[in-house]
């Protein structure tokens, strides 16, 4: 299949007063139309960026953007007016993403007729097709984002990226900030609308059980560096880099008769202003070496498996070793 | 059991109400005892403003020597001035200047000052810089000093003094506005704006500017008493309005010397204009709570 | 009824109210549970459920107004702290029962040192000089894992992480004998979290502090709690052993709960949520409070109140489509 979108060498800095912050440094990937993409990482990773500067809303630095095979790293306004219309995006807090002083229709009646999705005469009938389509009831039309709860607030923004008719969306952290029953709820809906509308995403979050469920690939992030990539279920059963072992060891477990013993990796992130070159987790890695202070590489160890470890492989074989005692109910150890 | 897509309710087709925004503002507002208070009295102001020439039993500059310095009686019910002028016809009369003042310097002060709040707030970088310095100076300026200084560059009369008091209220509101604009300017439904192609124009004034306006609403009403009492003052210095005019301030100004023995020369002006600043704080703060939707209740 | 002698923490038929604007706000509605010794409670629900507000009342740091304690016994250690005065319970808080809050950017001074804010517990609950209480202060940040030199800077010098350490070692300095844990780690990086809860869980051992923890995740649910009450609406509608819950959840809420979760065991195409939202605390609907939500609902159950039964040892659900253990009548 082709992709859809891809990222090459992408970079984005900051200027700050301290120096030049490396937010997005040399990210390679790729898009497949109708696929979900996981994009994780922490706090400070660069994943958020990632999706802004992929939709144009942060300028990049370096690096390319293709769109259905077509450069758009840096395009006119027109060009970007028609561009906006296929690449959308989701954000994580449903307080803050809407507009205070809008209801539902307000917020989308000015997307709709923008987009020319809707002629004054269509509006209505579009306003109800697509409340319907993410799941708001009718009699919320005219209500406030502060008279709507956070899954409530969230489905108006999917019903916004949606009014643009887009191909490709970035989904920032669209079910952090709700509860777990109405999280469920709108990764549904998601999925959902991803089969009606072939969409394509870029699904970025921390959670990593979320991440399994929804993405076909995914691509694991670390302080702006692309530290391994490659399709969901390899991820889980065979993670190579040691910030990917140690994410999901993290994570507690809800299986309270397998518990395995959590690694706990140390310390804490390092700068990302000026970084040194070098692998940016061997100040917290347990392999550190010496070679891991020279610039790594991201390579394909395994069938679309890319890892930016010197140390891949052998860990790699460690694995194997270890695949005889390890639990088969898919969870990690 | 709930017909659900996706786990929520959809309802039957409802009547949707377009309750138009004014209406729900309004309805917000009487709900306020106190601002109902203040907009009543307001009204009542602007009333006496608008018919003033209709309803003042005396004309304000007819001079009577003999009935000078008279305090209030059945014929004149406030009393009269040290030129023999009925007060009571001269204080609703002066109502139009005063408000007149107060709201005209306060509208051009909101007006110009928004947009270059909006704009140095939304374009950061040296247009902000450029705008921020150019309030700078003039804030360096003492307000009542200003006002004089371009009050005498001007000449006196009605529509010079609202220039020069308007002037001096443009900084704060330029401040105001772009200080919410850095706050708003972060929020994510800025970003949603522009990633669906809003233009620039329609970001600042329709996205941002309606949730950055709010203090300043507050603060024009609240602000309005002060410039009233601004003009008093430079119509005290023979600058602003002129006698015969009878603007409270000016009334006030030549009673002070009369205070020891005719103290209702300057009290009934001074009530007039304490009413109506308290008027407009009422009103004001209910204003502000109506328009901010999370306080709807 | 009677509160259980042999508990350290036993809470009976709490009930807060918040009133707003002429509106009755039920945050909870007769709460029951027991606590024993060194053990760990988790109090698991979602947001609005009330589980904070439990917590705040336990502590008596509720605002009043707008909250207000209808009724109910809170009772620590042989008393009712609901009927100790101020001076009291100000003795307790800090020393014997002590919280660690939610945001950790929040819940320091930022204007006052780190080594400061730990030791002004210190001092005001055992009267020792300033010199000492610095010096304690720095061993407590020393037992959380952060360098005894650091005692001296302001909190905006630390990540998320460390000053949610900071807040702990505020929270155990006076050795307190139940920590109360409002969701210590959801704002949190999973590998920070993972670092955080198993300090806690290592200081726990070493003091044998019982804890109560509130937590929306499951998962930290699993890793550290010994007992587990689900709250929904103001009322625990389940309880039981960590075992009980896990491997034999009764409740429809609770059952709900877990298929929600999109968990690790990969498989699942379509995860099953739980229809609609959780009710107003404002206009609680009438009979059981997740009838409108449940798949299992009948007409009986939009009328009738539901106590809790006991479906076996210690392991209560308030549900009355859930087969009881014969001979058992009801449990809390």
């Amino acid at each position: 299949m082709a992709a859809l979108v891809e990222l090459k060498g992408l970079k984005t800095y900051f200027e700050t007063p301290r120096g030049l912050l490396h937010a997005v440094d040399d990210v390679t990937m790729s898009f497949e139309k109708g696929t979900t993409m996981g994009v994780v990482g922490e706090s400070g990773c660069g994943k958020s960026t990632l999706g802004r500067t992929t939709i144009h809303l942060l300028e990049s630095t370096g690096g390319q953007i293709f769109y259905e095979g077509e450069d758009v790293t840096h395009v006119s306004a027109s060009r970007l007016f028609k561009l906006r219309q296929d690449m959308q995006i989701i954000f994580q807090d449903p307080f803050s993403s809407l507009n205070p002083r809008f209801t539902v229709e307000e917020t989308l009646k000015e997307t709709l007729l923008r987009a020319k999705r809707a002629t004054r005469k269509t509006l209505d009938a579009e306003i109800t097709k697509l409340m319907d389509m993410v799941g708001i009831a009718r009699r919320l039309r005219m209500s406030y984002p502060h008279e709507m709860d956070g899954g409530r607030r969230q489905r108006v923004g999917i019903a916004r990226a949606l009014a643009m008719n887009p191909k490709f969306i970035v989904c920032d952290e669209p079910v952090s900030a709700l509860d777990v029953s109405i999280q469920a709820q709108v990764l549904n809906l998601l999925q959902d609308l991803q089969v009606e509308f072939g969409l394509t995403y870029m699904f970025v979050t921390h959670d990593l059980s979320v991440v399994r469920h929804i993405s076909d690939n995914i691509s694991v992030m670390y302080l702006g560096q692309l530290v391994e990539s490659c399709p969901s279920e390899t991820l889980f059963e065979k993670p190579l880099h040691p910030y990917t072992k140690a994410l999901l060891s993290a994570i507690p477990s809800t299986d309270i008769h397998n518990r395995c013993e959590q690694q706990i990796i140390k310390g804490e992130l390092s700068s990302p202003i000026n970084p040194k070159p070098g692998c940016r987790f061997f100040n917290r890695c347990p392999h550190a070496c010496e070679a891991c202070y020279q610039a790594q590489q991201l390579r394909e160890i395994g069938q679309g498996h890319f890892v930016l470890c010197h140390m891949a492989e052998k860990l790699q074989a460690d694995i194997h070793a270890e695949a005889c005692l390890e639990n088969r109910t898919g969870q990690m150890c | 059991m709930l017909d659900t897509k996706n786990g929520v309710a959809l309802a039957e087709e409802d009547a949707v109400k377009k309750q138009s925004q004014i209406k729900e503002i309004l309805k917000r507002l009487c709900k306020n005892k106190l601002a109902v208070l203040g907009m009543v009295i307001l009204l009542l102001y602007i009333l006496v403003a608008v018919f003033a020439p209709l309803i003042i039993p005396y004309d304000f500059a007819e001079m009577n020597i003999l009935e000078k310095n008279q305090g209030p009686s059945a014929q004149h019910w406030l009393g009269t001035d040290d030129f023999g002028r009925d007060i009571f016809s001269r204080i609703l009369y002066g109502t139009r200047y005063s408000l007149g003042l107060g709201i005209g310097a306060c509208a051009l002060g909101l007006a110009i000052g928004v947009i270059l709040g909006c704009i140095a707030g939304y374009f950061g970088g040296w247009v902000e810089e450029l705008i921020m310095r150019f309030c700078d100076v003039f804030q360096a300026i003492p307000g009542t000093l200003l006002a004089i200084v371009i009050s005498m560059l001007l000449g006196t009369g009605f529509v010079n003094t609202v220039i020069a008091l308007g002037i001096g209220r443009i900084t704060l509101n330029c401040r105001m506005v772009r200080a919410q604009f850095l706050s708003q300017r972060k929020l994510e439904y800025v970003e949603a704006a522009q990633a669906t192609n809003c233009s620039k124009v329609k970001l600042m004034f329709v996205h941002i500017l309606p949730n950055a306006i709010s203090p300043l609403i507050v603060n024009t009403t609240m602000g309005i008493g002060g410039t009233i009492m601004m003009a008093a003052g430079l119509s005290f210095i023979s600058l602003g309005v002129r006698p015969p005019l009878p603007e409270w301030g000016a009334m006030m100004s030549a009673a002070r010397e009369f205070i020891r023995y005719y103290p209702y020369q300057l009290l009934f002006p001074g009530l007039a204009m304490a009413f109506l600043v308290l008027a407009l704080n009422l009103f004001g703060d209910g204003l502000r709570d109506a328009l901010d939707p999370k306080l709807k209740n | 009824m009677q509160h259980n002698e042999k508990a350290f923490l036993s809470v009976r038929d709490l009930v807060v109210e918040y009133t707003s604007d002429n509106q009755v706000i039920h945050a909870v509605n007769g709460v029951s549970f027991d606590l024993e010794r060194g053990k760990t409670l988790g109090l698991v629900g979602e947001t609005g459920a009330g589980k904070t507000t439990i917590a705040q009342s336990i502590l008596r740091i509720l605002p009043d107004p707008p909250a207000r304690v209808r009724s109910g016994e809170i009772w620590y250690d042989g008393q009712n702290l609901m009927e100790l005065d101020n001076n009291a319970m100000r003795k307790i808080r800090g020393a014997q029962i002590s919280m660690v809050f939610q945001d950790p950017m929040t819940a320091l001074n930022p204007t006052m040192r780190v080594g400061a804010q730990i030791a002004d517990g210190i001092r005001l609950h055992s009267g020792c000089s300033k010199k000492e209480s610095l010096v304690r202060a720095q061993d407590m940040l020393e037992m959380v894992g952060i360098p005894k030199y650091r005692y001296r800077e302001y909190p905006h010098q630390f990540s998320g992480g460390m000053k949610q350490r900071v807040v702990i070692a505020i929270a155990l300095a006076c050795n307190p004998n139940l920590l109360l844990a409002d969701e210590p780690t959801t704002a949190l990086d999973v590998t920070i979290q993972a670092q955080v809860l198993n300090l806690i869980k290592i200081l726990k051992k070493e003091k044998n502090t019982s804890m109560l923890l509130i937590t929306h995740d499951l998962g930290v649910v699993a890793d550290t709690c010994d007992n587990v009450a689900v709250v929904y609406a103001g009322e625990i509608v389940e309880s039981g052993t960590l075992e009980e819950i896990f491997d034999n959840a009764a409740h429809p809420y609770t059952l709900g709960l877990f298929n929600s979760l999109p968990n690790m065991s990969a498989g699942a195409e379509r995860l099953r949520p739980i229809a609609g939202m959780m009710p107003d605390p404002a206009s609680l609907p009438g009979g059981c409070s997740f009838h409108p939500r449940c798949p299992k609902a009948t007409e009986a159950c939009k009328t009738e109140r539901v106590g809790m039964h006991t479906i076996s040892g210690t392991h209560c659900c308030r549900c009355n489509k859930v087969p009881v253990a014969a001979g058992r009548g009801e449990g809390l």
